[in-house]
């Protein structure tokens, strides 16, 4: 290992570390300062908001939960909420350390959010579009039965109003509490996007850090325009898993949005303040 | 029997006693039929009682059995006629994706599946039935070739899960999976699926996305492996027996889910004890099925596959 090898993987390492702890920060950020967990400068909070929380001095991207990314990425109050109704059960009486019951009345508490994802209709630009917005603090963004249905569900209403539908992932995969049923979501969500598909509405996604497992291999990569965004990291496997398979050390930018541009994975990849504008300028050339 | 599963052990112990009085009475000229009746009659009965009973972790093991037969040997006792088709046409032919076109009861096919080893060779060949994204792609071509000609499709899975590694995240292993369950539903010919032996998480799925989903009786289905599910919630790997309990992997529990439509019976003793009842039961099953299918209009089997799917999933309506 070359001595900026080591440097690297230190870095990477706490970047993780501190990307685990994120909502941590944001909820010590009572304060006005909060500091940034890539170049570890102070940053007042609210200009950390203003730019999209994404850090002013060194441009690393922050984690945002879904109704961040409704009020950056759609015009002000357009977006109008859909299936809130669908909520979640345990199906299987899952529990592992502890019940599955109780891990969604935690998220619940945690974020205020009845599942990990939110769906609806709003407008970017003054184009009106469908979309689904994954919330990584709600149990890993993980794909259940609900996230499955609330997907399926905005994407057949896409296509009865033809209009364009996005999707915004943010997640580590499949719900493993849901076993076989959270396995088949992948084949739902996938069967609806054939719909889209057949009918010729756009289909846009929107990859955001992470975006993983179950969703990279369904309706997350199955768009007609791939967006990903800055620093995000996408794969299918996780880095630690392939570690443990191929037992050899991996390259520090490995699956993030960029190496994946850099291998024809991804269409696009945008940092946070241009993504609206990218979006636009795609349903505009498409006519929708 | 060469490899005995633990449980299977005192199987193994009462024929060693039948075998001994088989000698015993040779040696002798003792008359010990009745006694080897009464120990054989005691091992077919434990047999039963133990294969009637087996919980998640030990079906496990008899879907991962070493001398359980593989795709091709399936392949080879319930068709005729293959003609392997090879390669993604673009630079790779996987080998643990198998599939061609082959004659069941007469009848054209595209038959493609997941291939495993049964020796370290072999096992080495066809990557552990571990698929590459090329595989999918191959297999993809293989649906799409099948679409083309009419030719119903049958796919047997059995894959401890789409290989983790650089070069499959590089050249797209979530994408071609989703990219495949989006084309399955879209397919205008029947497509019967069977889980053979590992059903792991979406390298499974990535084939099994038809009419009519079967499973052998002692193979699995799951989102993931019991060992990554116990190694991720209870953050300790042995913990995998009961992983796999809570994950309702079996083909029992996945018959009452819903996620399955049929199980297909193995003989005593599972599949390895005799390759060809397994191979004969698929295939009356693969053929049951076609039957049932050819029946409808092209319409009707994608809005029935759509609407088998659509249904998925346990959720409360507020």
């Amino acid at each position: 290992m070359t001595i900026q090898e080591w440097f690297d993987k230190r870095k990477q390492a706490q970047i993780e570390r501190r990307a685990k702890d994120m909502k941590g920060i944001e909820e010590n950020a009572s304060g006005l300062w909060v500091k940034c967990v890539h170049c570890d400068s102070q940053i007042l909070k609210s200009e950390l908001e203003e730019n999209l929380m994404v850090c002013p001095h060194c441009d690393y991207h922050f984690r945002i939960n879904a109704k961040t990314r409704i009020a950056q990425l759609f015009d002000e109050g357009s977006f109008e909420e859909l299936f809130k109704n669908v909520l979640p059960t345990d199906p299987l009486n899952f529990v592992d350390t502890e019940s599955y019951a109780e891990r969604l009345k935690k998220a619940h508490s945690k974020t205020g959010l009845d599942e990990a994802v939110i769906t609806g209709l709003g407008k970017i630009e003054g184009h009106k579009i469908a979309a689904a917005v994954m919330d990584f603090d709600y149990m890993g963004g993980s794909m259940g039965s609900v996230v499955g249905e609330k997907v399926t569900r905005i994407m057949e209403k896409a296509l009865a109003l033809k209009i364009p539908m996005l999707a915004v992932t943010s997640s580590g995969g499949a719900r493993m509490q849901e076993s076989a049923l959270s396995l088949m979501q992948m084949a739902k969500t996938s069967c609806a996007v054939g719909k889209l598909d057949e009918a010729g509405i756009l289909y846009i996604n929107l990859l955001t850090e992470p975006t993983f497992g179950g969703i990279t291999a369904s309706f997350g990569t199955l768009g007609d325009i791939i967006i990903a965004e800055q620093g995000a990291r996408i794969g299918f496997a996780g880095r630690r898993v392939i570690e443990q398979t191929i037992r050899q050390k991996l390259p520090s930018d490995f699956q993030t949005a960029e190496y994946l541009l850099k291998y024809g994975q991804v269409d696009i990849v945008s940092k946070r303040k241009n993504l609206r504008k990218t979006l636009a300028n795609i349903l505009d050339m498409h006519g929708v | 029997m060469s490899i005995v599963l633990d449980f299977e052990k005192p199987i193994v112990e009462i024929q060693k006693k039948i075998d001994e009085l088989k000698k015993m009475s040779e040696d002798s000229g003792m008359d010990l039929e009745a006694q080897i009746q009464d120990f054989e009659k005691q091992a077919q009965d434990y047999k039963k009682e133990l294969y009637s009973k087996l919980k998640p972790s030990q079906k496990l093991q008899i879907a991962r059995h070493q001398e359980r037969p593989k795709f091709l040997d399936f392949v080879e006792l319930m068709c005729e006629d293959f003609i392997e088709l090879h390669g993604d046409r673009e630079g790779t032919d996987d080998r643990a994706i198998i599939g061609g076109l082959a004659k069941i009861d007469g009848k054209p096919v595209m038959i493609i599946g997941i291939q495993k080893g049964k020796t370290t060779k072999e096992n080495l060949e066809y990557n552990f039935g571990m698929p590459q994204p090329q595989g999918y792609r191959k297999a993809l071509r293989l649906f799409k070739h099948a679409d083309k000609f009419k030719i119903p499709v049958v796919t047997l899975i059995d894959t401890p899960g789409a290989y983790p590694g650089i070069k499959a995240e590089e050249t797209g292993q979530g994408s071609a999976i989703a990219v495949n369950l989006r084309e399955m539903s879209k397919l205008t010919v029947p497509i019967v699926a069977i889980i053979t032996g590992e059903g792991c998480s979406g390298g499974a799925l990535g084939l099994a996305v038809a009419d009519r989903v079967m499973m052998l009786e002692h193979a699995y289905y799951t989102v993931i492996s019991p060992e990554g599910c116990a190694s991720i919630l209870w953050r300790d790997a042995s913990m995998y027996a009961e992983a796999a309990e809570a994950l309702k992997i079996t083909s029992k529990d996945l018959l009452e889910l819903g996620i399955i439509d049929e199980e297909i019976p193995e003989p005593l003793g599972g599949a390895h004890a005799d390759y060809k009842t397994t191979a004969e039961s698929m295939k009356t099953s693969i053929l049951k099925a076609l039957k049932e299918l050819n029946k409808l209009s092209v319409d009707e089997l994608k809005e029935q596959r759509y609407n088998k799917f659509r249904a998925m999933g346990r959720f409360i309506e507020g």
